[in-house]
């Protein structure tokens, strides 16, 4: 598999196998509107499940437990209301507390006489009351107010970094589109939203910034030239870019998510609820569609609004314009594409390494590889006459 | 070694102090205490869930401020607060929860030095009230005790101009050199007035005993209202300020006795009462004030924010301001109060905000503020602004507590659940350093032994905060942890894979590792930074355990960043120097030709270097390969030359021979030479260029056959 990768790498760091994703971003566009678009019916339709942490419980205390077994609590609880994972405290040494989510006032009765029966008390020895949520508004409105500062910062600190307003709107673009996706799928699965999974949340919020900086960076890099020459378009530049940090994002994302991975398998196949389901849960998710829209949507949202700028225009034409005159000579050479990929480079996504389209290539010799990075060796360098 | 040495510092450091080698786990984890407070309402209202709400909120930051535990705070049935706090907290912690806060404000009569007055010569019936302050001079000196005896000179000095008989009486009096809470602290009504500081105290507070020939204290006279009113002490007071009715000898007596050395007299309590004067102290027991009765209740104040004053123009000057505003009764109260005290002498012209019997702050009032909107300045820091906003939103609040029950609790989650995490943390690391040496071969050792440094450190600075910071680990904060592994790894993946890039040029290791580092840490030091903007901004904004979470955020960022720079990137140029790894040896990652470098690179100076196309396996025969190949002689030597590695100059000779040979019929030596260098081409398995004559002889040929070599390799 390792070799694999390599040559895999080398292909496309190279060039001579070339994932047109710029080129093609409709398609990814629309895949993630679609996605973003469920994820929102999904976050109306079944709906975020806040637990007890955002709306409050119920709460019960056993006085003078038979045992301080917590498990008994959990399963008398379970017995009256299965969905239920309620926390379970010893209290001072001689009684139990046990909170649930909001309870009917029956459930309430129910697991008070369970609770009794559980722990072989008399039911007065079981006291009820509602509690108020941990984590109030005031939290969620500082917390909301931190995440807007941190965005308009980001926004600022990106658009300095890279001398461009548009990487910033990609990358917040992408940012939302991660926190849609990585929400919704979690109202989808139906668990309860704790105070771990928002941290989960945050952590995404972080994990696809950072993600999308790192691919941007390749992106400035192999893009900074661009307006000093005439062989390559903007959109190829970025592709290429996104090409050459493939390797690197698959290999990030899967030395995130294996650790992530190991959680979320032991907290929802061996724990149960909990907090560290939760939390892997949301990050799982989040790095998963964190590290495809760094990818699939950012560099190509970026490369759309960047080739709006006149100056990216004009220097199109002015590629489109030289390689009509390079392929002139040819008789197809109308066949010029008017996307920002080369037309072997639609062919090339399989596992074919050659690029197709060579046996259409003229024997007047095209100076220059066609599509950036690729190496067209000595023949690429210009034919002098012979001089003696 | 500097790692080494940061290692050591922190193992040293739980070494030699009473924490222990673990960090201290969180609420969720380890248990702690929980608090049962009732709120009581003073007005004796009905308590509302608003106001249980604000409680909350202000316990919540109250607890936040003095350390990263992740507190929980809810409320219970419809009239009571729970606080959990981790661990066993302290008093001070607890005090801090349960205290119960009502504030008001009062005006300054006179206040001093905390320590006893020992006054020899003063008669009971004369009390001495001389005490001279020299409030706000900018020095950063506290006040000297020791100092009394020798001060009271310097004290009579100012005061001799203005009074006669109140400077000598004084002597014996304290002297206040700076005082942290009346330090240079005024109150202005608009952000353009500029901090001014109190002058020194010409006024002698002693009018009961000379009212008429000691103009400068005689405040009531200086009253407009109370201006043809001389004070006598048998009618009733004519303000608030009045300190002659106000300073009655039981009350100079008692300020007298006051220590506010002592802690006991620190604890603070109950306000005294709301229409009388008081004896009281400042909250770190610096200063001691004798206050007029309350003319503005606390909860009068709608609400208090600390920021950076902004000045008419809208624009920001770095003074922190903490600004105030009033209710509707609060701002006609206020005003009042401030309209007064702007015309009376130092010292009564501050007021005091008095927070459960102490004094937090006795600003000086500039300027009347009849809008309700006042600004206090002078002298905050980011911090001591905050706390006084904080304090004064607190004593908005019309309630006290009243603690039901405090008791010990155990954890919410099992040990079982830290123990699985840690057991699924185990695996998932397991399995990153699989990957990692699968993938980057000798190169993945690197990236496990980066971590294993990463987590030494991170646990080490762990441990070390829980015990100066009080920071506890929750379980979110371990999956947080583990989740960081990811973000770390990423690091050294962006880097290596750079350097794979630069290898793929084809320049030899050493090269690579330079270049690569140049453009890696570009993109490590963005990619953190921002996660770090995103750590701080949390950090300072959110609250509860959206703050635990940035906290641990920020941290495995800055260690992240450590490590790369001081452990991995030296780690990695010494190991390009082993011989090892600079021959590209398979199994260690960093082989050429696994990565496509192009075939032979002109090496400068006539000299190229050929990647090594030797048998993979057989590490010995690549070094002698990858030598740089001599150049042969220039003029008619390029036949000589191998076929592999020409430099430009060299192809355009062997094409001109080519030529030569096919336009004159001198074949021979030519022939030979062309048919030599193929053979050594093909004989050469995995040869990866086309030979010199296949080059020279078509160019597209040799394309076709780079990229079939390329596709079947």
């Amino acid at each position: 598999m390792a070799i694999d990768l390599a040559r895999w790498g080398n292909d496309l760091y190279a060039g001579r196998r070339s994932y047109d994703i710029v080129g093609r971003r409709r398609y990814f566009f629309g895949a993630s509107l679609l996605l973003s678009v469920v994820s929102a019916v999904l976050l109306v339709a079944p709906g975020l499940n806040p637990g007890i942490e955002f709306r409050g419980g119920s709460e019960f205390v056993v006085t003078g437990p038979a045992s301080l077994e917590q498990q008994t609590a959990i399963d008398a609880v379970q017995g009256i209301s299965p969905e239920e994972s309620p926390r379970v405290t010893t209290i001072g040494g001689d009684s139990l507390r046990v909170q649930t989510a909001r309870l009917s006032d029956t459930e309430v009765a129910e697991v008070r006489d369970a609770l009794a029966e559980a722990y072989d008390v008399t039911a007065d020895d079981v006291t009820s009351s509602f509690i108020g949520p941990t984590w109030g508004q005031d939290v969620s409105q500082r917390a909301i107010i931190g995440i807007v500062v941190f965005l308009a910062l980001v926004s600022l600190v990106m658009t300095a970094y890279f001398r461009n307003w548009r990487m910033a709107v990609a990358a917040l673009v992408a940012l939302f589109h991660d926190l849609l996706i990585t929400v919704g799928i979690y109202a989808a699965v139906g668990w309860e939203v704790t105070p771990a999974t928002v941290i989960g949340f945050l952590t995404i919020l972080g994990y696809s910034i950072y993600d999308t900086v790192v691919v941007f960076d390749k992106v400035r890099e192999n893009t900074a030239d661009t307006l000093d020459q005439s062989r390559y378009t903007y959109g190829e530049k970025a592709n290429l870019a996104v090409n050459q940090t493939l390797v690197r994002s698959i290999n990030t994302s899967v030395v995130a998510l294996l650790p992530v991975a190991a959680i979320l398998f032991v907290g929802a196949f061996i724990l149960g609820a909990g907090t560290l389901r939760d939390i892997a849960l949301a990050l799982f998710v989040g790095m998963l569609v964190g590290t495809y829209s760094s990818i699939f949507l950012a560099t190509p949202l970026e490369v759309a609004l960047r080739e709006r700028e006149p100056q990216q225009q004009r220097q199109r034409e002015r590629v489109l314009a030289a390689r009509a005159a390079a392929s002139g000579a040819r008789p197809e050479g109308a066949t010029v594409p008017t996307t920002s990929a080369d037309p072997s480079a639609s062919a090339t996504d399989g596992s074919d390494a050659l690029p197709v389209g060579r046996s259409a290539r003229p024997v007047a010799p095209t100076v220059g590889a066609l599509r950036p990075g690729q190496h067209r060796g000595t023949t690429a360098q210009p034919r002098r006459k012979g001089r003696r | 070694m500097l790692v080494v040495a940061l290692l050591g510092t922190v193992l040293a450091g739980s070494r030699w102090s009473d924490a222990t080698l673990t960090p201290q786990l969180a609420l969720d984890l380890e248990g702690g205490t929980q608090i049962i407070l009732q709120p009581v309402t003073t007005d004796g209202s009905e308590v509302t869930s608003e106001d249980i709400q604000q409680a909350i909120g202000v316990i919540r930051q109250r607890v936040d401020a003095s350390g990263v535990a992740e507190a929980e705070i809810t409320s219970q049935g419809s009239n009571n607060i729970v606080v959990a706090l981790p661990g066993r907290p302290d008093d001070a912690t607890l005090d801090l929860v349960k205290t119960s806060a009502q504030m008001q404000f009062r005006p300054v009569l006179t206040y001093g030095a905390p320590t006893p007055v020992t006054a020899t010569e003063t008669p009971a019936a004369t009390p001495t009230p001389g005490s001279s302050v020299d409030a706000g001079d900018g020095t950063a000196e506290g006040t000297d005790p020791a100092a009394t005896e020798g001060a009271a000179t310097e004290g009579a000095a100012p005061e001799g101009a203005a009074t006669e008989g109140a400077a000598t009486e004084g002597a014996g009096a304290p002297v206040v050199e700076t005082t942290q809470a009346a330090e240079g602290t005024t109150l202005s009504s608009e952000a353009v007035a500029t901090a001014t500081e109190p002058a020194p105290d010409p006024a002698a507070t002693d009018p009961a005993t000379d009212p008429a020939t000691d103009p400068a204290a005689s405040d009531p006279a200086v009253d407009p209202s109370a201006a043809a009113t001389p004070p006598a002490t048998d009618a009733g007071p004519t303000s608030p300020s009045d300190a002659a009715f106000y300073l009655t000898p039981e009350v100079q007596a008692a300020y007298e006795a006051l220590d506010c050395t002592l802690p006991e007299n620190l604890t603070g309590g109950v306000n005294g009462a709301a229409d009388a004067a008081v004896v009281t102290c400042a909250q770190d027991g610096t200063v001691k004030y004798v206050l007029g009765p309350v003319e503005v209740e606390g909860t009068e104040i709608d609400s208090a924010s600390s920021g950076l004053r902004t000045t008419s123009t809208g624009a920001t000057t770095n003074e922190w301001v903490v600004t105030l505003d009033f209710t509707g009764q609060g701002t006609r109260e206020f005003a009042a109060t401030t309209e007064r005290l702007v015309s009376l002498t130092p010292p009564q012209n501050q007021f005091a905000i008095v927070l459960d019997g102490l004094v937090v702050q006795a600003p000086s009032i500039n300027e009347p503020i009849p809008n309700g909107q006042a600004e206090i300045s002078g002298g905050f820091t980011r911090e001591s602004a905050a706390t006084l906003a904080n304090q004064l939103n607190f004593g908005a609040l019309p309630l006290t507590f009243e603690v039901q029950s405090q008791e010990q609790i155990s954890a919410t989650l099992g040990s079982e659940q830290l123990q699985r995490g840690l057991l699924a943390g185990l695996i998932g690391l397991v399995l990153v350093v699989v990957y990692s040496l699968v993938q980057y071969r000798a190169l993945g050792l690197l990236t496990v032994g980066s971590l294993v440094v990463a987590s030494v450190l991170t646990y080490g600075v762990i441990t070390l905060l829980s015990w100066t910071q009080g920071y506890r680990l929750s379980l979110p904060g371990v999956a947080g942890l583990i989740v960081a592994i990811g973000i770390t790894a990423d690091s050294f993946i962006v880097y290596f894979e750079r350097i794979r890039d630069e290898l793929r040029e084809g320049r030899t290791l050493e090269a690579a590792v330079d270049r690569a580092w140049d453009r890696a840490k570009r993109t490590i030091l963005a990619s953190d930074a921002v996660n770090f903007l995103a750590a701080v901004v949390l950090y300072l904004l959110a609250v509860g355990g959206v703050r635990g979470f940035a906290f641990t955020l920020g941290l495995t960022t800055l260690i992240d960043l450590l490590v790369v720079f001081v452990f991995t990137h030296p780690a990695l140029v010494l190991m390009s120097r082993l011989r090892f790894f600079s021959s590209g040896h398979p199994l260690s990652g960093l082989d050429p030709r696994r990565l496509g470098a192009p075939g032979p690179r002109y090496a400068g100076r006539g000299r190229v270097v050929r990647p090594a196309v030797g048998v993979p396996d057989d590490a010995s025969s690549l070094g002698d390969e990858r030598a740089p190949v001599a150049a042969g002689a220039r003029r008619g030597g390029a036949t000589a030359v191998s076929a592999e590695g020409l430099t430009i100059a060299q192809r355009r000779a062997a094409q001109r021979a080519a030529q030569q040979a096919a336009t004159d019929d001198d074949g021979p030596s030519t022939s030979t030479s062309t048919t030599s260098t193929a053979a050594s081409s093909t004989s050469a398995p995995g040869t990866s260029t086309g030979t010199a004559a296949q080059d020279a002889a078509t160019q597209d040929t040799g394309l076709t056959g780079r990229d079939e070599q390329g596709s079947t390799r």
